[in-house]
């Protein structure tokens, strides 16, 4: 990567990371200021809002990669933990709203719910599967933990799909309202394949010539 | 499910229609020649009573909608409001009633109705009434009666006046099918039109209403317009709107979510905490509206509260297993 291409995303980091906050703050506003806006059910619609962008924003991480290698621009790459980390953000807000407001803190509630709910056991495993991934985020971690950490962070393609299944179990229509977003993992996860698939191929290749 | 439940204490159905809350005798279709609906008090979907002062109306008046038409217009005007709420429970808000349900035909999300409503155009209203019955035809909505807060008449009064035959045994209900006026009709969530459907002696049970308003006004479309059925003591999606067709048959139909998904949805669909969905519990209930801190949680009533009511039409089933 250039210095001049480090500098350019660093540039535009800034803007993302306000544009990625406007949700939050536009939920934080309609809570405390504007709860009319939030509909019959606050809770359930700060909850609602919370997954989606948690969904949203855990894509928006997974295409990082898959536009690098279409656009062959690196900044992309700089981009990604911190895409990361607001999926994390939301997910985290999504389950603290759900247990505080929507069970107010019932733990035999919660146990009914897991229980009883299937999604909601999908949704807490990629919760807390998401957890070492966000506290290992840091270069220190990366340096630290070496090729393992790769490994480690590859738990981020589980964690998606076990969102998606968890966001189109629970509607009452199913894939038919969550099509788009399975979609879009679909295509984020095969571009990786065809890639690492097209890599390998290269590389055997380069072994048989030489 | 976001649906009524009764007090334990609520009034019988008996009590739920008394003589003083006929407030108007109307004919409802005038080509059928229909001279007095009755008027009922009931509630269902997101309606629910509170104990009110019996001599204040239990909720403010609300604006008539301005494009009613003119024949509605005339019978809300000399409309009496029945003075006290029989339930004895908090109403949900005009507006939380208005602004959050569940109206596929205008999208899936419970506030896509009341955002996209407008579209469809509820008078003039036609009603196709046809199979086993000896008075089929093809009838126009002309006027209405009332209740507090659904306004209605018992769908047992419309269905004597087609003379149902004795082998029709079950009744089924079409909801309006055009695209232009139910924008989601143009893609694919469900199987267009809706259908849903009763056993004759579920619709015949004074507590199933045909409902043309609420809180004392007429229908908003994203409430159903013109004319929707009410059941109670079944969960929401029973409860049809916009009907367009009324059909009487001896098979029981397939409804819309049967067909969908027969594995998650019954023919019956009677609210019963003991009965789960396959993919979530449904013994508990919040009702609405809840606030951020209050969430109003409280354990679902088997038949919603009407148990009294009704339970006896589902004598020696098994539940679990008609459901």
């Amino acid at each position: 990567m250039t210095a001049k291409t480090i500098a350019t995303a660093r540039k535009f980091k800034p803007l993302l990371f306000i544009l990625l906050l406007c949700p939050a703050l536009w939920m934080l506003y309609q809570a405390v200021f504007a709860q009319q806006l939030l509909g019959a059910d606050p809770a359930k619609s700060l909850v609602d809002q919370s997954g989606l962008w948690a969904i949203k924003s855990i894509l928006l991480a997974l295409a990082m990669t898959p536009l690098r290698i279409l656009t062959k621009q690196t900044f992309f790459i700089i981009f990604r933990r911190m895409t990361g980390l607001f999926a994390f953000f939301y997910a985290l807000v999504h389950f603290l709203i759900y247990s505080i407001l929507l069970l107010g803190l019932d733990l035999s509630q919660l146990g009914n719910e897991l229980t009883q709910r299937p999604y909601i056991i999908v949704g807490f495993t990629a919760l807390l599967l998401y957890v070492p991934l966000a506290i290992t985020s840091t270069h220190g971690w990366q340096l630290r933990l070496k090729r393992n950490w790769v490994r480690l962070h590859k738990l981020v393609y589980v964690i998606g799909i076990l969102a998606v299944i968890h966001m189109t179990w629970l509607k009452k229509l199913g894939l038919t309202t969550t099509w788009p977003y399975a979609l879009a993992l679909v295509i984020l996860l095969g571009i990786r394949i065809l890639y690492s698939m097209n890599n390998k191929r290269k590389a055997q290749h380069k072994k048989q010539h030489t | 499910m976001l649906i009524l439940t009764h007090d334990v204490n609520a009034p019988t159905s008996s009590e739920i229609t008394p003589e003083s809350h006929y407030l108007n005798r109307r004919s409802f279709l005038k080509s059928a020649g229909i001279a007095s609906a009755s008027v009922v008090t009931g509630t269902s979907g997101l309606i629910l009573p509170q104990s009110a002062n019996a001599l204040a109306l239990p909720y403010a008046p609300i604006a008539e909608r301005p494009d009613a038409p003119s024949y509605l217009k005339k019978k809300i005007s000399s409309r009496k409001l029945a003075s006290k709420n029989p339930t004895g429970e908090t109403l949900t808000p005009y507006e939380n009633v208005t602004t959050y349900n569940n109206f596929y035909e205008f999208g899936t999300d419970k506030s896509d109705p009341s955002a996209n409503a407008g579209t469809i155009k509820v008078s003039p209203w036609n009603v196709k009434i046809d199979g086993l019955c000896n008075k089929p035809g093809t009838y126009s909505l002309e006027a209405w009666s009332m209740v507090v807060p659904w306004l209605g008449f018992p769908l047992a009064d419309l269905i004597r006046r087609f003379q149902p035959k004795s082998n029709a045994k079950f009744v089924e209900f079409h909801t309006l099918l055009d695209p232009k006026q139910l924008p989601a009709q143009t893609g694919s969530a469900l199987p267009w039109p809706y259908v849903e459907a009763l056993r004759m002696d579920e619709a015949m049970h004074p507590l199933t209403i045909m409902a043309m308003g609420l809180y004392g006004r007429s229908l908003p479309d994203q409430n159903g317009a013109p004319l929707r059925l009410i059941v109670p003591w079944k969960y929401g999606f029973k409860s049809i709107k916009s009907i367009v067709r009324i059909t009487f048959t001896d098979r029981a139909p397939v409804s819309t979510w049967m067909r969908l998904a027969p594995s998650e949805y019954g023919f019956f669909a009677n609210v019963n905490p003991t009965v789960d969905h396959p993919r979530w519990t449904q013994a508990s209930e919040r009702r609405l509206p809840s606030s951020l801190f209050n969430q109003n949680r409280r354990k679902t009533l088997m038949f919603n509260g009407y148990g009294n009511e009704v339970a006896g039409l589902y004598k020696n089933m098994d539940l679990k297993r008609y459901f």
